[in-house]
Order: structure tokens, then C-alpha cells, then sequence
């Protein structure tokens, strides 16, 4: 009987659904079109006679022959060396995510069986430290590291990537130690364990769930910075998100915003696929701190 | 837990966390304090029959002797902080003096570049986050409506613009309002009007940026609200109809006050971020009718020959002050419960 009351279409259902419908095309709209546009040539993607030129490729096939070209990904993955960008990213993210996890589950998991007083302020000092704007950070950085010599090289924005991540990683690995129950370390402290052989033969096995969540979280934040990268970064270490916004100035005046597009299109397909297999991990982070807090 | 062994544990977050977030916020004190040395300047006379000509050149032994001397600079206590960049006192009393009308009194303030930067960042903070907590709950209640199948995939598409990095998904509906874009073109076409441009008037450059804040981050109120909705009991809503209560009723009265703590935690994060909106200025190159408070200390810092430091570090502090009012609500609740939990 609940089944049919649930699939009866009644008006609320109906408006319901064109509502979710509506945001939906907004939601995806953007991206179908500048996938599909990329293997344009500009002047279709930038088409002000007609939009139908995007769709079809009119100018596209009578520059190059055919309604689909991959000139844009040619000219910034090669001409413009976007490739290095792509490494750069690669290791920064890597390195960002590993240590960010070794310090986050050990601070973690200390905040979450600690009953002292001190476990509290360090956790909302964690919130005000996560309130901060990146740019307020950085703009104290840059004369010291000037001073000391290490400005522009990739260990020290992976440094400060982990720093910055760092309270956001300790806040919710924290809530997800505090949901294994302490028996379980306990009683292995009991049968002669010390705190670190409990941690690493009874936490460590089964805490992968809340340490993949949060990789993927400080994953997102090492590989979406613009802030960090943007200032810390000389020109030939640069990332890709800071690679695309000078290209922005360089390559747009040449009449080659199509170079933009493709690595805009390049960098955003990673993100695709992270979505498409880590959907759930994704969603329960998201929501992680909230239905508890 | 042992001390020690807390200490052990949680040393290297920690440290990292002191050495790079915590030091940096009293270093940005101090620099705004300071002002860079001025050149130390010689005046030489050459005469000749012609008569006499001074020449002005910088000695730059004496500069760098005195940068050495003092690195951080002259010491100029808050004068950074009332300087035409920043609060401009002395400026806005003259304009008080000289304004017949409040209007143009406002008009002459937003001229000077903190204030411009403090009423787009506050706007946007104060409009995007209703918003996306509405409409995010409205899409919510909508999926929640939805046949099982199809939620997975609505979900999926939901959180692409989330996670997708700010300045690429600016830019993505950058190129799109652009005057040949595909929206831009088209809405030249509807009002008939070739010179309708987005980037060109200061109001719709907000209106832009706006709805590009709320497409980022309504995917993660809607998110958020969806798993809530899911912990609703069911229960009470049975209760609910049995005694005749609407749809509506059941929503207002039963499912709202069940997400109202997530509403606040929604707010609060929401809050954070959106002050500190800075990418889609840039992708958008909206500098010239919007600029925000990141904005202002990313400038300060890249676009002269010299960075000015102080003035940075002046804004910063502006900004840290700015953020502490903004959580102070929250502060003082996690406070309380925390002392009530601790007498019981």
C-alpha cells in the first residue's frame, strides 16, 4: 500500500520534479557545452551569429576539414607546455595528500580519546584556523620565504597546502575516530599493548572508510588552490589551476582562447571521474560533520 | 590519554599548524605596522657655464645598508590603517564636510578601495547564502520526491559544480555570458540591443557573480539538507497525517524544525567561504566593478612593481578582525554547551 501512495503522481510530485529537472540542465548545462565546444575552433565556440555553430561545427570543418578538431588541446598541452602544469599538479597533490593524512589521522585520533580540556581549545582553535581567507596566510609568507630562499619551489607550497588543510583534516577525522569504539583500543592496551602498537594493530586495519573520505576532501583542496599556488609558485614550478588564469593574460590577446577552453576541459576531467567513483565517500564526508554537529 | 603521548601524537599537526597559520597571522601584524624604507636620495649640484642644474640619484649602498639595518622597515604604527587605502579617517571627514546629501556622501566613501572591496564582499556574503540555503533545501525536498533510480545520477550531476575547481567554473560561465558566448548572444538577440554586455555594467557584473556563487555552492546545502532529510522520523510525519496535517504543514512543522541544526551549520560554513571570494573576480575580470577583501590583499601583493606589504598586512588584519565578528556567534554557543556539558 505504501508503494502505490509513493508512486502516484500528484501536482507537488510534478512540480517537484521540473524543479530538480531546471537545475539539473543548470547544473550540467556549462560543462556539456564547453566539453563539446573545445573541439571547436573559436569562432564557432564564440559564435554570435548563431549558437547552432557550436553544436554542428560550421567554421570548424571549414578551417580544418572536419566537424571536430583537438587543435586546442594540441596547442596547450604541447605549444604551450601545459604538460608541465599536469606534472607539477600531480606531485603537489600527491605529496599534499600523504602527509596531510599521516599528521591528520595521528592528530585525529589523539583528539578523539583524549578527555583532557586542552583536546577542545585545540579543536576550536582548528575553527577559527579554518575561518581564515588563504590570502590573509599568504600575504605573511611571502617575506619570510623571500628571505630564506625557498619562494618558488614546490616543497613549500606543499608545506603550506598541508598546513592549511590541516584543520579542516583534523576536525573530521576526529569525528570519525570518535565513532570506533574506544573498547577497542582499550582492550588491546589491556592485553599488553602500548598506545602506539594499539593504534597500529587495531585503528590502523580498520580505518580506511574516514581516511579515504578525507583524502579525497584534502585531495580537492590541494587541486583546486589557486590562492597558494598562485603566489608561492614560480612560473616554471606553476600548477594547473594557475597555468589556466595566466593563460587567461597571454593567450587570449593571440586569439587563442580555444587553448584556454582544452585545459580548462583538461582540468576539469579528473574531477569528473573522481565524482563518478567516489560519489558516496563524497556525499557522507559532505554531510559527516553536519548530522553530527 | 597520557600527556606525553597526546603530545606525541599530535606534534606534527600541530607544529605545522603553529609554523604556518598561527605565525604568519602575527607576522601579517607586524608588517602592517611597518612601512619600506625610502630610497635614500642625493641631491648633487653640477655647475657649469650654463649655470647650475641639481640631479637627483638614489644611493643605493645607503638603501640596502638600511634595509639591513631594519628589514622589516620604518616602523609607522597604525598609520597603514588609516591611510586613503584603508579606513582614509582623514578622507572621509572632508567628504562628510563637503557632501550636501548622504547619497553623495556614500558615493565619495565607495571610492576609496576598502570600502569598495568591504560592500561587494559583504553583499555577496549576505545575499549568496540565503539563497543557497533555499533554493539548496528546495532541490532537497525535490530529490527526495524523486523515484529511486533516478537519484544516484541527480546527485551525481548535482555536486559537479561544487567540486569543480572556483576559477575554472567561473571561467567555464565566463565564456558562456561573454558577448559571443551562447547566453551572452542570446540575450543580445532577445533584447535586440548589440552593446548588452554583462561585463560592462557594474550591477549586472554583481548580479553575475552572485548567481555564479550560488551555482557553486548550492550543491552543498542541497547535499547536506538530502542526507537530513533522510534521518527525518518517520513516525512523527505518520503522526502528522493521521491528524490531518497537509503536505505543507508536514514540512513546516515537522521536517524544518528537524534541519534546523544543520541550517546553522549549513550558514556557518557557508559564511566562511563566501568571504573570502576571490577566483571568480579573476576569472571574470571583474576588478573593475567588484572587488572583494582577497581581492584587495592579492592586489596589494602582485600587481605593483613593489609589494606593498604593509598595505597587505594592513587589509589582512582588516579581514582576520572582519572574520572573528563573523564566527563569534558560533564561538560563544560551542562555549556554553561546552561549559553545560562539563557541569553535568
Amino acid at each position: 500500500m505504501n508503494t502505490k501512495i509513493e508512486n502516484k503522481l500528484t501536482p507537488v510530485r510534478i512540480i517537484a520534479f521540473v524543479f530538480v529537472a531546471l537545475w539539473l540542465i543548470v547544473a550540467m548545462f556549462p560543462f556539456i557545452w564547453t566539453l563539446w565546444g573545445s573541439f571547436k575552433v573559436q569562432a564557432d565556440f564564440f559564435s554570435k551569429a548563431d549558437w547552432a555553430n557550436a553544436i554542428f561545427g560550421f567554421h570548424t570543418e571549414k578551417q580544418t576539414g572536419n566537424f571536430f578538431t583537438i587543435d586546442g588541446y594540441y596547442g596547450s598541452w604541447i605549444e604551450e607546455e601545459f604538460w608541465r602544469a599536469v606534472i607539477n599538479t600531480s606531485i603537489v597533490v600527491f605529496f599534499t595528500v600523504l602527509i596531510s593524512l599521516t599528521f591528520g589521522t595521528l592528530g585525529g585520533y589523539a583528539l578523539a580519546r583524549s578527555t583532557y580540556r586542552y583536546a577542545f581549545w585545540i579543536l576550536m582553535a582548528g575553527l577559527i584556523f579554518r575561518a581564515m581567507p588563504h590570502m590573509t596566510l599568504v600575504s605573511g609568507y611571502l617575506q619570510p620565504f623571500f628571505a630564506w630562499n625557498v619562494w618558488g619551489i614546490l616543497p613549500t607550497t606543499i608545506i603550506v597546502l598541508v598546513a592549511i588543510n590541516q584543520p579542516f583534516t583534523l576536525w573530521m577525522l576526529h569525528s570519525f575516530f570518535l565513532n570506533i569504539p574506544k573498547d577497542l583500543d582499550e582492550s588491546a592496551m589491556c592485553d599488553g599493548c602500548n598506545r602506539f602498537q594499539a593504534f597500529r594493530y587495531v585503528i590502523i586495519p580498520i580505518m580506511w572508510p574516514g581516511v579515504i573520505t578525507t583524502g579525497l576532501f584534502s585531495f580537492l583542496l590541494a587541486y583546486n588552490d589557486f590562492t597558494v599556488t598562485s603566489m608561492l609558485l614560480s612560473d616554471e614550478n606553476e600548477t594547473m589551476i594557475p597555468a589556466i588564469a595566466s593563460f587567461l593574460g597571454t593567450v587570449q590577446e593571440e586569439g587563442k582562447v580555444m587553448y584556454a577552453v582544452a585545459a580548462v576541459v583538461s582540468a576539469t576531467a579528473p574531477l569528473f571521474f573522481l565524482v563518478m567513483f567516489f560519489q558516496r565517500q563524497i556525499v557522507s564526508g559532505l554531510t559527516a560533520g553536519a548530522v553530527k554537529g | 590519554m597520557k600527556h606525553s603521548t597526546f603530545l606525541l601524537f599530535t606534534l606534527p599537526s600541530l607544529s605545522v599548524m603553529f609554523l604556518f597559520i598561527a605565525i604568519p597571522i602575527v607576522s601579517v601584524f607586524i608588517q602592517s605596522l611597518h612601512i619600506e624604507h625610502k630610497q635614500v636620495i642625493i641631491v648633487s649640484e653640477n655647475c657649469d657655464p650654463f649655470g647650475c642644474e641639481t640631479t637627483t640619484s638614489v644611493d643605493t649602498e645607503a638603501s640596502a645598508k638600511l634595509k639591513e639595518k631594519a628589514p622589516l622597515g620604518k616602523f609607522n604604527g597604525f598609520k597603514t590603517y588609516s591611510n586613503r587605502m584603508h579606513f582614509a579617517f582623514d578622507e572621509i571627514g572632508e567628504a562628510w564636510n563637503s557632501s550636501d546629501s548622504f547619497i553623495v556622501f556614500v558615493k565619495k566613501i565607495y571610492n576609496y578601495p576598502l570600502y569598495r572591496a568591504l560592500s561587494f564582499t559583504l553583499t555577496y556574503t549576505f545575499v549568496v547564502t540565503p539563497f543557497v540555503l533555499f533554493l539548496g533545501f528546495l532541490v532537497a525536498l525535490g530529490v527526495n520526491n524523486l523515484p529511486k533510480l533516478l537519484k544516484g545520477p541527480t546527485i551525481f550531476a548535482s555536486l559537479l559544480p561544487m567540486i569543480v575547481t572556483p576559477l575554472v567554473g567561473s571561467l567555464i560561465l565566463f565564456w558562456m555570458v561573454d558577448g559571443d558566448g551562447v547566453i551572452g548572444a542570446t540575450l543580445q538577440k532577445l533584447f535586440n540591443d548589440n552593446s548588452l554586455s554583462l561585463k560592462a555594467s557594474p550591477v549586472l557584473t554583481w548580479v553575475m557573480l552572485m548567481v555564479y556563487g550560488i551555482w557553486h555552492l548550492m550543491p552543498f546545502s542541497f547535499i547536506v539538507f538530502y542526507a537530513g532529510l533522510q534521518t527525518v522520523p518517520h513516525e512523527t510525519i505518520e503522526a502528522a497525517t493521521i491528524d490531518g496535517a497537509s503536505k505543507f504543514q508536514r514540512t513546516r512543522h515537522v521536517v524544518i524544525p528537524h534541519l534546523m541544526p544543520l541550517a546553522i551549520f549549513i550558514t556557518l560554513i557557508l559564511l566562511m567561504d563566501n568571504f573570502r571570494v576571490f577566483e571568480p573576480i579573476i576569472s571574470f575580470r571583474a576588478e573593475a566593478h567588484a572587488t572583494s577583501i582577497s581581492w584587495l590583499i592579492w592586489n596589494h601583493l602582485r600587481e605593483s612593481a613593489y609589494p606593498l606589504y604593509n598595505a597587505a598586512g594592513a587589509t589582512s588584519m582588516i579581514t582576520i578582525f572582519c572574520v572573528g565578528i563573523l564566527l563569534l556567534p558560533v564561538l560563544i554557543r560551542t562555549w556554553r554547551d561546552f561549559n553545560e556539558k562539563n557541569k553535568g
